[in-house]
């Protein structure tokens, strides 16, 4: 994974609640054996008004005027701001493959689903939640006449608004040094392979049942 | 010692070992592997030249993309990119020497379904799959949850995951059930309660009298949708239905083997005075059979219910999702819920397609016919065991009788990643879990309802109380 480096950026803003992953990447673009690829059917059935298939070249779709990524103040967006309960539903990581691919490194809402908030770490994508007020009004700053833009440091875990408003958050410490150094949870874990084969042995003789695999 | 949740029991026997961060490392104990969230952690192994660190504890099998007709699945399935994935599933499966229900298996089936037909599933243990609807597992007093891709390969690769202990609630439902009134319509009416971010953060332990009366595939069919209540998993403490339930599966144990582990799953339960972070009671005589009538599961009302008005709501987001919601559904505020009209009706999905559902679904259906207004009505197994049981029972000929197609195993028109969907605009009555814009197909319309709630809808031409049928 690429170490989360600081920037600032556009923010897009979404303006519903309870956006759920099929939203954010439709199923039969889930057939895909593979991690990339997704950035162009992100959020399909809200931004183009065709039917999308998987491997279809969007560059002649028809564009639904309203949706937000289709004005061009924020084409180049890399901060969604959202609404509570952002990527409930489906557990499919490529909800969080599809706004990396897109160019999202930071999503901002009042509250998010525990299965993506989970998966965004995984792909170097920061979630912050913040007080339902704040969102309020960045969502009315962001939907102004110039895009708002941040600038995100996440050692200092700030957010700094183009008038110098700055705004802390808080973010767990393990994800937060994985995001920074770019590490692999696998790389991690295997470091206790001697824990995890005493744990096994301990839960074998306590809990032999458990062993009759498939 | 204090008193311990059935969640802090499960933690507690699980954990590896804790970071000096407060993250812990889980020990999971089974993985369900299907074709869609996997074929990128095989890659992700074959990249690191890992291995699965033990390949008995997972169980794979083809669902989501697999064609419900004899006709697709004897041909192979037709769209090639879905056919590319089921067969991924295979060569990873083979390469890695873990065990797979091909789409030939009579055993074939919903991940969520096959894992507790076969005893796989066991009480006490940790269950994981790349899939949210794991938390149907939670019904055996095992903690299950959805993980993401990355996590199914971690879990792959090192038999843990990283976890942090999450906050606790207790759900009781108590009193008994009316006649008529199911499992899927507590677990409705529940979501309703708290909404679909009421357990975000939470695990959801389901007790009550009604719970404990449910049987283990009404159990399942409340932890299945746990997940949209935002809670990762749902608990049912384990009791003699759930040991029972075990006996004599292919992957439980068996004989003294067998009652050893009963003996300790019988110690699967909350103790007393154990407290909860959250406690919500809810009266079972007080529900009624429900209807979704918007685009999130929260947006629920009994049978008898009227469709809300977003003028008469103070919250501008909430008022502003009633209207979209209203706009996308076709329907319009105040109009009774009896008065809308399905196309279609699907009876199926890892929430609703075991045995007993089919059997209460049956029921119904027994002598009746599907209405003249309804394009197609199906129903799918939940998998091929299922299936060869409804038909021992005589349930396939009851169906067709009626007007409905009997199908083969798979998720089918819950997601409609096979051929099975709806067409933009058209409406479907559906005993599957999720009621999003496009879940069905791209501008399909559903209302999640209980299987005889369903039936019930077929025949009538348009919602009804069931019980008035």
């Amino acid at each position: 994974m690429e170490p989360f480096k600081n920037f600032t950026g556009v923010v897009a803003p979404l303006d519903r609640a309870n956006v759920d992953t099929d939203a954010i990447i439709p199923k039969q673009f889930l057939k895909s054996i593979k991690r990339t690829g997704f950035g162009p059917y992100l959020f399909d059935e809200l931004r183009y008004l065709d039917h999308g298939e998987p491997e279809m070249d969007c560059t002649d779709r028809p564009l639904n005027p309203t949706f937000v990524l289709n004005d061009p103040r924020y084409g180049k967006a890399e901060i969604l701001l959202a609404r509570e309960n952002f990527g409930c539903g489906s557990s499919r990581e490529h909800a969080p493959w599809a706004l990396a691919d897109f160019g999202f490194r930071v999503i901002l809402a009042p509250s998010f689903a525990d299965i993506f908030f989970n998966n965004c770490f995984k792909n170097g994508i920061l979630p912050i939640v913040l007080d339902a007020k704040i969102v309020d009004a960045l969502f009315e700053q962001a939907t102004g006449g110039s895009p708002l833009r941040i600038a995100v440091d996440l050692p200092a875990q700030t957010l700094t608004l183009d008038d110098g408003t700055c705004i802390p958050f808080t973010v767990e410490a393990g994800s937060k040094h994985c995001l920074i150094e770019g590490l692999d949870d696998i790389g991690l874990t295997l470091k206790h392979v001697d824990a995890i084969r005493a744990y096994e042995e301990r839960r074998r003789s306590e809990a032999p049942w458990v062993f009759i695999g498939a | 010692m204090g008193a311990k949740t059935l969640y802090d029991k499960l933690w507690d026997e699980h954990v590896v070992r804790v970071d000096d961060n407060g993250t812990a490392l889980l020990y999971i104990d089974r993985q369900l592997v299907h074709e869609v969230t996997s074929p990128q952690a095989f890659e992700g192994l074959r990249l690191a030249g890992r291995q699965p660190w033990r390949t008995s504890a997972n169980l794979a099998v083809p669902d989501h993309n697999v064609p419900t007709t004899d006709r697709e699945r004897s041909a192979g399935i037709t769209d090639p990119v879905a056919r590319i994935q089921v067969a991924a599933l295979g060569t990873n499966c083979a390469t890695f020497g873990i065990t797979e229900f091909g789409m030939g298996d009579h055993r074939q089936g919903i991940v969520h379904v096959i894992g507790p037909e076969q005893g796989f599933t066991l009480p006490g243990s940790t269950v994981v799959c790349g899939d949210s609807h794991t938390s149907t597992h939670g019904a055996f007093g095992a903690l299950a949850f959805g993980i993401g891709t990355s996590e199914v390969e971690h879990v792959l690769a090192t038999q843990c995951l990283i976890q942090r202990p999450s906050r606790t609630m207790l759900i009781r439902v108590n009193g008994a059930l009316g006649p008529g009134v199911t499992a899927k319509d507590i677990v409705l009416a529940i979501i309703g309660e708290i909404g679909t971010a009421g357990g975000t953060g939470y695990v959801i332990e389901f007790g009550g009298d009604a719970i404990r009366a449910l049987s283990m595939e009404g159990r399942m069919t409340v932890c299945n949708m746990t997940i949209e209540a935002g809670a990762r998993a749902g608990l049912i403490a384990v009791d003699e239905k759930t040991i029972e339930y075990m006996r004599g599966r292919p992957y439980a144990p068996t004989g003294e083997l067998f009652e050893r582990a009963a003996a300790h799953w019988r110690s699967l339960v909350s103790d007393e005075g154990a407290t909860f972070d959250r406690v919500v009671d809810l009266d079972a005589a007080n529900i009624q059979p429900q209807v979704t009538w918007g685009t999130s599961p929260e947006m629920v009302l009994p049978i008898d219910g009227r469709v809300p008005d977003p003028d008469a709501e103070s919250d501008p987001v909430k008022a502003g999702g009633i209207r979209r919601a209203l706009d996308y559904m076709g329907l319009t505020a105040g109009m009774p819920i009896t008065d809308i009209r399905p196309d279609k009706v699907f009876i199926g999905s890892c929430t609703n397609s075991r045995i007993e559902d089919l059997r209460a679904a049956a029921e119904v259906a027994r002598g009746r016919k599907v209405s003249d207004h309804i394009k197609l009505a199906l129903v799918v197994p939940g998998s091929g065991l299922v299936k060869e049981q409804a038909e021992a029972e005589g349930l396939d000929k009851i169906f067709t009788a009626a007007g409905f197609e009997w199908r083969e195993p798979g998720c089918s028109m819950c997601l409609a990643m096979n051929a099975d969907r709806l067409e933009p605009g058209e409406r479907c009555a559906s005993t599957s879990n999720r009621n999003f814009e496009g879940r069905q197909g791209q501008g399909g319309r559903t209302h999640l309802v209980s299987p005889i709630m369903a039936v019930a809808a077929a025949v009538a031409g348009h919602f009804v109380d069931v019980r008035a049928l």
